[in-house]
C-alpha cells in the first residue's frame, strides 16, 4: 500500500487583478501521485510547472489565499487540515531548497535540535552533524557563514533527526558543485533504503536519474506520466507521453532538440489536453476535455494517443 | 577574537564621534546665522522694558562691549571659543547660567520622556505583535485603526483631552505644572510629582504608541511571510512556540532600533505637551525661550537637543552592530 496517495489535486489562488476584481489562477489541476515506502519518486518538470506548490500542499503550509481540492490520503487515511499540521515535521520532513529557510538570526545548531522528537537534541543534533562530515563548531555558525554545501546538509540534517516516514526535498541540487550533489542524493539514496519515502523534486533530470525509482513528469500543473526509470534510455521510446519523449530529447546530451513553443501560463491554460497545443500527435479530440490518468506498460499516462 | 570586537568598536565610535563634531559644529553655525538674522535684537532682548531709558550712544556702547559690531564670523568665533570652554552664557529670562537651566530642567523632563518612552515601546511593541498575529481579524482592525487616528492626533489637542477628561471633569489629576502650587519646595513629596507626571506621560505614551506598533506589525508580517518560518511551520511549529523561537527574535532588533532613534520625535512631542501641561521641563524651555527672545538659552538647548537626538541614534546604531550576529560576527562598518 502506497504510504502517501494525491488523487485529483488542484490548487487555485484568489488574486486581485485590477481594482477590486478577482481571478482565480488554477495552479495544479487534477494531479496524481504515489509514494511507496522504500522508494525514491522524482518529480520533474520545468520550473513554474507547480512541483513546490505540490510540495506545500502535502505539508498544508498552502498561503491563505490558495483553495485546494483533491484529497491526500496518508497510509490510506484521508488527511484532514489538522491531521496534517500534526504530522508536519513528525511524519513528513521537508528538506527546502535554500539558506532563506533557515532563521537568519538563530545559530544552526539551534535550528536543527527544534526538529529532534525525542530523546537528546543536543546529542542527536551533534551525531548527525557528525554523519554528515560537518565539523562541531558548525552548530554556532549562523546561516549567513555557511557555505552552499554547508547549508544543504544543515538543512538535510533537519530531515534526518525528525525520524520522518516521508521525506520532501524540494530542489536540493541547483548552484552546487557535482560532489555535493552526488553526496546529497546519496543521502536520499539512503534515506530510500532505510524505509523512507522520499519525493524528490527537481528539475534536473540527469541527477534524478541516476537514483530514482519512478519519475513523474510534470507539465502546466499536473502529471503527464509516472514511469519507471528504466523507460528513460535510448531516444525514449519507452516513454509513454509525447511531452516527455520531448523532454527527454531535447536534454544535451541526448539529440538537443528542443519543441516548438513553451509551456501555458496558469492564467491561460488550454480547455482540454494541457499539452495538445504544442503536440505533434493532437487531434480534435485531445482539445475536447483533459485526459483522464490511465495505467498503461507498468505507468501511468495521461494521453488518449498513448501506446 | 574578542579584542578584536573591542577595536571595531573603537574605531566605530571615533568614527561616529568625528560625525558628532561635525554635526555639532553644522547646528552651532546654522542655528547662530538664523538667530543672527532673525527680528531679535540682542540689545533688546537683554535690556527689555528699560529699553526707553537706553539712548543711541549708550546701545552703542553696549554693542561694543559685547563685540556686536564686529563681523559675524568673528562673532560666532567668539561664542564658539566660549561654548568650547564649557560656557554656555547666562540665560536673558532666568538670569543664570544657561547650563544650570538646562540640566535642572532636563531632570524633569528625562522623568517625563523616560516614562512616556518604555510605556510607548512596550505597548506598541505588544499591539504591533498581536495585530500581525492575528492580521486581518478584528483585533488587528481595531489595533490599526487606533494607530491611523493616534499618528494623525496632534500631540497638544490630545493633551487638552487627557486634561479636560481627567483633571477637569473627573478631577482625577492636578491640572498642570510638575509640583503642586503653593507648597515649599522642600514639602513637596515623590508621591506629587508623580501625580503630575501622569498625565504627560501617559498623553506622550499613547501618541508614541502607533509608530512602534505600525512599525512591528509590518515587520512581523514580512518574518511571517518568510522562507524561513514556512520552512519551520512545514517542522510543525505554529502559534506562540513560532513566534517565539523565530517571530520575536527576527522582530525586536529593529523595534529596539526604532525606539532609540524615536528619541527625537520623543522631544518634539514633549516639546508641545509640556506646554499644555505648564510642566517645567526642557520642552517648556525652549518654547520660552523662542518667544522671549533668549538667545543664549536657545542655542544651548538647540545643542542640547542634538545631542539627545545623536545619543539616541548612536545606541540604536550600536545595538544593531553589537547585537546583530550579521553584523558583529562579519563585516566592519
Amino acid at each position: 500500500m502506497p504510504i502517501l496517495e494525491v488523487e485529483n489535486l488542484s490548487i487555485s489562488f484568489n488574486q486581485y487583478t485590477t481594482g477590486l476584481k478577482q481571478k482565480n489562477i488554477q495552479v495544479i489541476s487534477s494531479l496524481n501521485v504515489t509514494l511507496e515506502e522504500g522508494e525514491i519518486l522524482a518529480v520533474v518538470g520545468a520550473s513554474g510547472s507547480g512541483k513546490s506548490l505540490l510540495a506545500h500542499a502535502i505539508l498544508g503550509i498552502l498561503p491563505d489565499n490558495a483553495t485546494i481540492s483533491g484529497t491526500i490520503k496518508y497510509n490510506g487515511e484521508v488527511l484532514t487540515n489538522s491531521q496534517q499540521a500534526s504530522l508536519r515535521g513528525k511524519e513528513i520532513a521537508l528538506i527546502p531548497q535554500s539558506t532563506n529557510y533557515l532563521d537568519p538570526l538563530m545559530r544552526v545548531g539551534n535550528q536543527v535540535r527544534t526538529s529532534v522528537r525525542t530523546g537528546d537534541a543536543t546529542l542527536a543534533q551533534r551525531a548527525v552533524f557528525k554523519r554528515l562530515h560537518l565539523k562541531q563548531n558548525v552548530e554556532k555558525m549562523f546561516p549567513f557563514q555557511l557555505s552552499g554545501g554547508m547549508a544543504r546538509r544543515t538543512l538535510l540534517s533537519t530531515a534526518i533527526v525528525s525520524d520522518a516516514k516521508v521525506i520532501i526535498a524540494d530542489e536540493p541540487t541547483p548552484g552546487l558543485d557535482p560532489v555535493v550533489i552526488k553526496e546529497a542524493l546519496s543521502n536520499f539514496r539512503e534515506f530510500a533504503d532505510n524505509g523512507c519515502a522520499v519525493m524528490l523534486i527537481t528539475h534536473d533530470i540527469e541527477s534524478a536519474l541516476t537514483i530514482a525509482d519512478k519519475i513523474a513528469v510534470f507539465y502546466a500543473g499536473t502529471t503527464v506520466e509516472v514511469a519507471p526509470v528504466e523507460n528513460f534510455t535510448g531516444d525514449g521510446e519507452g516513454l509513454r507521453h509525447p511531452y516527455s519523449k520531448a523532454l527527454w530529447r531535447a536534454l544535451p546530451q541526448n539529440e538537443f532538440i528542443p519543441i516548438p513553443g513553451s509551456q501555458p501560463h496558469p492564467s491561460a491554460l488550454p480547455s482540454g489536453c494541457l499539452f495538445a497545443p504544442r503536440c505533434i500527435k493532437a487531434t480534435a479530440a485531445c482539445s475536447q476535455q483533459q485526459p483522464e490518468m490511465r495505467e498503461l506498460r507498468n505507468g501511468m499516462v495521461r494521453c488518449i494517443h498513448a501506446t | 577574537m574578542r579584542k578584536n570586537v573591542g577595536l571595531k568598536i573603537g574605531i566605530f565610535l571615533l568614527l561616529k564621534g568625528l560625525r558628532m563634531l561635525t554635526l555639532l559644529v553644522a547646528i552651532c553655525l546654522i542655528s547662530f546665522l538664523l538667530i543672527k538674522n532673525s527680528p531679535i535684537d540682542p540689545i533688546q532682548a537683554y535690556i527689555g522694558a528699560d529699553m526707553l531709558k537706553v539712548g543711541p550712544e549708550q546701545r552703542e556702547k553696549i554693542a561694543e562691549y559685547w563685540g556686536l559690531n564686529e563681523p559675524v564670523m568673528v562673532q560666532f568665533l567668539n561664542w564658539g571659543s566660549a561654548l568650547l570652554q564649557g560656557d554656555l552664557g547666562n540665560s536673558m529670562t532666568y538670569r543664570r547660567p544657561v547650563a544650570d537651566i538646562i540640566g535642572e530642567r532636563f531632570l524633569n523632563s528625562l522623568v517625563l520622556m523616560l516614562t512616556a518612552w518604555i510605556l510607548s515601546g512596550m505597548i506598541g511593541f505588544i499591539m504591533g505583535v498581536v495585530s500581525a498575529m492575528k492580521k486581518d481579524t478584528w483585533i488587528d482592525r481595531m489595533i490599526k485603526w487606533y494607530c491611523y487616528t493616534l499618528a494623525s492626533t496632534p500631540t497638544f489637542w490630545m493633551g487638552l483631552l487627557m486634561l479636560i477628561v481627567f483633571a477637569v471633569w473627573l478631577g482625577w489629576f492636578p491640572i498642570g505644572l510638575g509640583v503642586p502650587a503653593g507648597v515649599l519646595a522642600e514639602d513637596v513629596t515623590i508621591a506629587d510629582r508623580i501625580e503630575h507626571l501622569v498625565l504627560p506621560a501617559i498623553t506622550l505614551s499613547i501618541i508614541g504608541v502607533a509608530n512602534v506598533a505600525l512599525h512591528t506589525r509590518q515587520k512581523l508580517i514580512d518574518v511571517l511571510s518568510s522562507d524561513y518560518v514556512l520552512f519551520a511551520r512545514a517542522r510543525g511549529e505554529r502559534g506562540f512556540t513560532l513566534f517565539w523561537r523565530h517571530g520575536l527574535r527576527n522582530v525586536a532588533l529593529p523595534a529596539i532600533t526604532l525606539q532609540f532613534a524615536a528619541f527625537s520625535e520623543l522631544f518634539g512631542g514633549a516639546v508641545l505637551a509640556e506646554q499644555v501641561f505648564s510642566y517645567p521641563g526642557l520642552g517648556q524651555a525652549t518654547v520660552e525661550a523662542g518667544l522671549r527672545g533668549d538667545v543664549p538659552l536657545l542655542l544651548g538647548l538647540v545643542i542640547f537637543s542634538t545631542f539627545f537626538v545623536f545619543a539616541g541614534n548612536l545606541i540604536a546604531d550600536l545595538i544593531y552592530y553589537i547585537v546583530d550576529p550579521r553584523t558583529r560576527e562579519s563585516r566592519m562598518l
